[in-house]
This record gives structure tokens, sequence and C-alpha cells, in this order.
């Protein structure tokens, strides 16, 4: 049995404007100590179904099922709940700034989130705070922790909230976009803390991202989301160099290679997400995929094996054998290189006018 | 000093070429004083004496983290800020001290772009109102010639014409920026300064207007400066990069010399940072991990900027302020700030400051509380509930 297995959830919301459907028939799992990164762009539910899965989103429509140990979260109550949150499951937000409390000292709060969950003396869950804030790798921690915190930086307050994750030893740690904000190499401190802690406790982690970066650096399976949904599910190494959705080809295609030929065109996803309120039919990604054809207008394809392997699903209804799939690629691509983002008539006509 | 060595090196070239100098520019930002009575005279120095050359159709790139001061630097040379210090040369002629009018001539041959597309279109007004600014701020392109105007533009930054009476919030991200290119280009101007313009943006958009901004610089031989902390978007972009570090320009190489051989240890550090996105490259990687944080740029650290956190920091590093020259072998386009440059091949990653920093015990001593946590006296709650997994 997997530590955490969310099957078939769905999450929407009731707005003025008609019924968001943030999340569509999500089903993936987490093993003891594995990482699972879950990557797609902005509003395709990944942040969502996750707070969800904590019952972190009031007001929601849920369905589905969310096995942690084998208990579903999603019929808790509150009380039970809160015996997993924090204590067995530690959350790392994206804006370090806005999920600490401004009025506390940094201490304070890890003190506060300890001593909610253990019964142990104040001074003792001191201690323990500064043993996690020197874990994490914060300068001082004697002195640190009795600062507020705007005393810290942007990466010590990300380095902050991981001790607080961290405190309680949680078995799983779910980090929703932990790095996004921070300069690259202070987004390698984080990253190196966090593989750190996961080598020594071998904690699980959910690490939800934008960023192939970091997936690439620290995932073991990825979850590929789009419009809600999961588009392809696979192993990393699989993912980045057999990957089979033609979103997951584009999304590497859009991301400029270091040390590769400059002079080479990026090759983007034209157009833009679709509205969650009004979903295109069939598969979701149909009107900016540049291999669609009939058949996923019509239906919605269900994540399905590929390339014979019973560890890689992939949404698409592209031949599944990895040849036929690959000369589809070559045909597409080298049109996908022929395309500019602007007509060389228009700015003919634009230079003549302005010259 | 630093600026004579990169002027000498780079006047070399054709100066004709030349569309933009920089020549030792400083800008302060005064600090308000906590004190009850009397004054402050602490500043931000948030550029600390920074020289370079633009050639004409290139594009710089301009990298550095959180508070390096490309941001404002962009703004000094756009004459959005009055500099402190130095001069800012443009197509011939100091635009440095430049006020009323002449200030206004210059601004239409040098537009910015900005990192936030929510931000920088004001959401009350129409797109089409918003492209015509410049126009009639200019007053160069009037009545019905002006509407034909901006619909060209909008068509040839890859937006639909029809949607010129459209409010900016029926646009999304990607189709903003679009809105924000249009509106520099509306003058064609000869330089674009590029303020973080693709890091608001998911990557598939991303991608979209990097493409759209190189397809403009081919067609209309514009030059840009580009800012961005994204260092693959930089290579991607740029013909020549300069990395930035607390208000001074550590490196400034070709691109190819700066990531095939980057020479200063923080460029080093930057670069070995960068997340790749191919599983293989990241494992083999060596990171070099830098430690604690970019020093307060009120009080910047004595000599080298860098010192207290690089690797290869030396006595010389805090007494002397090391100058921009070529290193080793390199070409005279590659200069470093450093007194001890990185040789190819060279491993920063085991490398030991020769002299005291401040942060560096506590990270050495990390592994030794990673073990001894679970035994924290009182803490039996948790070290209990871990041997129960």
């Amino acid at each position: 049995m997997a530590l955490l297995e969310v099957d078939d959830l769905h999450v929407s919301f009731n707005t003025a404007d008609g019924v968001v459907r943030a999340v569509r028939g999500l089903t993936f799992a987490v093993d003891k100590g594995q990482t699972v990164g879950i990557v797609g762009e902005s509003g395709s539910g990944k942040s969502v179904s996750t707070q969800t899965i904590m019952g972190l989103t009031a007001g929601a429509r849920v369905s589905g099922e969310a096995r942690f140990e084998g208990r579903d979260l999603l019929t808790m109550n509150q009380r039970e709940l809160r015996g997993v949150r924090g204590a067995k499951v530690g959350m790392i937000f994206q804006d370090p700034l806005s999920s600490l409390h401004p009025y506390y000292k940094v201490g304070w709060q890890i003190v506060e989130m300890i001593r909610a969950h253990t019964p142990i003396s104040k001074a003792a869950a001191k201690n323990r705070a500064v043993d996690l804030l020197r874990l994490v790798g914060i300068p001082k921690p004697e002195a640190r922790v009795d600062e507020f915190p705007h005393q810290f930086s942007g990466g010590m307050r990300q380095r902050a909230m991981i001790a607080m994750a961290m405190a309680l030893n949680p078995i799983l740690l779910i980090a929703d976009e932990p790095t996004t904000a921070l300069d690259v190499t202070v987004q390698a401190q984080v990253l190196d803390v966090m593989k750190r802690l996961q080598t020594e406790f071998g904690t699980a982690i959910v690490m939800i991202t934008h960023d192939m970066g970091v997936i690439a650096d620290i995932a073991d399976d990825v979850v590929v989301m789009y419009a809600g949904t999961a588009m392809e599910k696979a192993e990393r190494r699989e993912l980045f160099y057999h990957n089979h959705h033609p979103y997951t080809e584009g999304l590497l295609a859009s991301i400029p290679q270091p040390g590769a030929d400059r002079t080479k065109r990026l090759l983007p996803i034209h157009g833009t997400p679709p509205s969650l309120i009004q979903l295109p039919t069939g598969c979701p990604f149909h009107p900016r995929c540049p291999y669609a054809f009939d058949r996923c207008v019509a239906e919605t394809p269900p994540l399905a094996s590929v390339h014979g392997r019973a560890d890689h699903l992939s949404a698409c209804w592209l031949p599944s054998d990895e040849g036929e799939r690959q000369g589809e690629r070559a045909r597409v691509q080298a049109v996908l290189a022929e395309h500019t983002e602007i007509s060389t008539d228009v700015v003919k006509d634009f230079a003549a006018v302005t010259a | 000093m630093s600026s004579t060595a990169t002027v000498a090196a780079s006047r070399s070239g054709e100066s004709s070429d030349v569309l933009l100098r920089v020549e030792n520019v400083v800008k302060e930002f005064p600090v308000a004083s906590n004190k009850l009575f009397g004054r402050s005279h602490d500043a931000v120095h948030a550029v600390d004496g920074v020289s370079f050359e633009l050639r004409r159709g290139e594009t710089l790139g301009l990298v550095g983290e959180t508070g390096c001061g490309k941001s404002t630097l962009a703004r000094c040379i756009t004459r959005l800020y009055s500099i402190t210090d130095g001069t800012i040369n443009f197509d011939g002629r100091d635009i440095s001290r430049l006020e009323g009018s002449d200030l206004r001539d210059v601004r239409r041959e040098v537009q910015m772009i900005f990192q936030d597309p929510y931000g920088s279109l004001n959401p009350r007004r129409r797109v089409g109102s918003i492209i015509s600014d410049p126009y009639a701020i200019h007053g160069t392109v009037d009545g019905g010639a002006r509407k034909r105007r901006v619909q060209e533009l909008m068509e040839l930054v890859g937006l639909n014409p029809e949607h010129y009476n459209r409010f900016p919030n029926e646009f999304s991200g990607g189709q903003r920026q679009r809105i924000g290119v249009a509106r520099a280009l509306a003058l064609r101007p000869k330089l674009i300064v590029c303020d973080e313009p693709v890091s608001a943006l998911d990557v598939s958009i991303q991608a979209q207007i990097i493409n759209l901004l190189a397809d403009l610089q081919s067609e209309l031989g514009l030059t840009y400066l580009f800012i961005a902390h994204d260092l693959s978007v930089v290579q991607h972009v740029s013909d020549r990069v300069a990395v930035m570090y607390l208000g001074k320009v550590a490196e400034l190489a070709d691109v190819d010399d700066l990531y095939g051989h980057p020479r200063h240890p923080y460029s080093n550090a930057l670069l070995s940072a960068v997340p790749v996105a191919d599983p293989n490259t990241a494992a083999q990687r060596e990171r070099i991990v830098l430690i604690g944080d970019v020093p307060s740029p009120i009080s910047p650290p004595s000599g080298c900027h860098f010192h207290t956190r690089c690797p290869k920091a030396q006595e010389r590093c805090v007494s002397e302020d090391p100058a921009l020259l070529p290193k080793f072998a390199d070409a005279p386009s590659h200069v470093a700030a450093c007194h001890f440059p990185v040789a190819d091949g060279e491993d920063l990653s085991t490398a030991k400051a020769a002299i005291d920093q401040e942060d560096a015990a506590d990270v050495e001593d990390v592994g030794s509380v990673l073990s001894g946590l679970g035994e924290t006296p009182g803490f039996a709650g948790a070290a209990g509930g871990e041997e129960a997994r």
C-alpha cells in the first residue's frame, strides 16, 4: 500500500461566472521515501488538488478519495485532520512571507507548531526549534530564533518554513512551489536541504512546481497536469527522454536548453490554456495540440499505458508504440520550426511606414 | 579602475557601432533616518560604478539575483531615475543629465518592456488607447492614421487588430505582454530595455514571447538590453552577457565564453545552480552551494563585494577591489572582476576560503545536527514516531 493514494479526485468551485472545474479525475500515489513531482502551468489544478487533500479548500465541491496510510482524508472531520496536518504531513508554500505570521517571532511559531502536537516543555521545544533552524542552514540560530520574519531574507524565510514543516518529522512533505519566489542560488540551497532531509529521514515529498528543471533535479515519478487532469505519468527519465503526450513534449521544447544551439528557435505551444469553466470537448489540449485530429475533438482519451510500460501512462490518442510516435514527432516539429511569431508582410509594411 | 579597463577593451572595436555606452554609473538611494534627531547619511548603493557598451543590433543579457541592481540600472539607462554619478552615452550623445524636451526626444529612441504584464497596463483604458499613447505623447501620428498604425502594431505582435477596443483584463498574461511589446515598438525605438519580460509568464507562453522578440529584432534591427534572472533564457537570447552582483559587474563576456568558461566564482556558482530540465545533466553536475545571503547594499563589504560568500576568498579580496580585466588567455571581450579567477576544469565545490566567513561554520555541521536530532532531549514523541515507521 502506498503512503498516499489519490483516487479520481474532482474539485470544483461555484463562482459568479459558472462552475470552475479545477481538478477533474486526478489519480496518483506516493510511496514512502519517494518524491513525486506534479508539474503544470498556472491553472492546471496542481495546487488545488493538494490543498484539497489537506482540507484547505473551503467551499469547494469535492469527490473522490485521498487515502493517507489507508484512511480517507476527504471524509475525516476537522479534529482528525488536525492530527494529520503538521504532525504527519508537513506543508511548504510558495510565498514564505505570507505564510509566516509577521507579529510573532520565527522561533515562537515553530514552538507553537511543535507544542500543538506533542506534550513537551516550552524550553525543550525551543531547543528543538534552534536545532531545526541550524538544520536548514540558518546562521546563528540561537539568535535568529528570536527574530521576526521581516528580519529574515526571502531564502531564510523559506528555510524557516521548511524547518517548521519538518519540526515533527513528518512522513510526507507537500511542497507547493517552494523555490519559485527564490533566486537560483537560494533555490539550490533549499533543494539541497530538502534532499538531505529526505535521505536522512526517508520523508516522502510531493513537489508541486512549474519548473521542469526542479523536476529533473528532485523527482522520482512525475505527473504532468493540464486543465485539472493528469496528461502523463512516468518515471523521471522516461518522461524527459521518452515522453509520449504532446503537452509534455511542448513544455520541454519551450524551455531554452543550456548548451543547445542558440540559433535554433524555441518551439512554443501556441494559444493559451483553456477556461476551466468552459472546457473544450474531447481532449482538453486539442485546441493547442499540433498533432490533433478528429478523434481528439470528439472523445476524451483515458490515461493508458504507452511504450509498452505499465508505469508510463499518457492520456492521448496518438499511437502508444514509441517508434510510430517518433515518426509523427519529426514531421510535426519540422512544421513547428517553420512558424514565425510575426508575418514578414506585416513587418515590411510597418518598417516602410515608420522609416 | 574597472571602468577604464572595459572601455579600453571594447573601444578597440568600431566605435560607431556602439549604440549605448554606460560609464561608471552610480545610483544611490538615500535611506530615511530612523533616529529621532539628526539626519542619516546612509544610502543604498544600488548601482555601484557600472560600465559597459552595447553595440547596434546586439542583445546584451544582464543577469543577477534579486537586489543586485539590474532593474535599477535599466531605469537609469531609460532615465526613469536620474543617476548619482557617471555618464550614459546614447547614439553618440551624453544623455545622463538631459531634462525636458531633450529628454523626451531621447525617450523616443529608448523604450522599455516591463516585467509585470498586469501592473504595467492601466486596467481602465482600452488597449488601442494604451498602445497609441506614445503617438499622443510625442505627437507623431494623429487622427485616423493613428488608429491604423496601432492596428498594424497589434497585428505585428500577434494580436487580433479587432480587439482594439478591449480592456487589458480581457487578455491573458502572454497577450498582455504582447501589448507591452507593441507599445514599446510604436515609436520605432533603436534600443529596447526588456526588464524581465518573460519572468511572469508560464513556460509555453514564455517561448512565444522570446520568439516574438527575436523575430522583431531580426526584422527591425533592434538592440536589446535583456534583463532576467533566468540564466537559460538569457543564454538563449543574448550575444553577450553581464553578470551583476551587489551593484557591480562581476563578469562580462560573449555568451558562449561566459557559459563555457566562467571566470568569476560568482558566475560559476550562479551557473551551477541553474535548474536544468535534463535529469542526466542534473545528476552529473557538481553544484556549488553558496553560503549565506547577499549582504545589504547599504553597507556593502569592503574590497570585492563577493568575498563574504566566495569559496576562493583570500586576504587580498577583503582589502582590494578587483578591476574588470581579461583573465588567463581570454579574449579582450571577456572580462572578470576577480583576484583569483577560476581556471577551466577547476573544482570549486570543494574550495575553502582562506578568510573567516561569518556563516561558514554553521553550514559545516549540518550533518551532525541531522544525526543528533532524533535524540533531542525531551523530544521522545517524535523519536518514538520515527521508530514506529
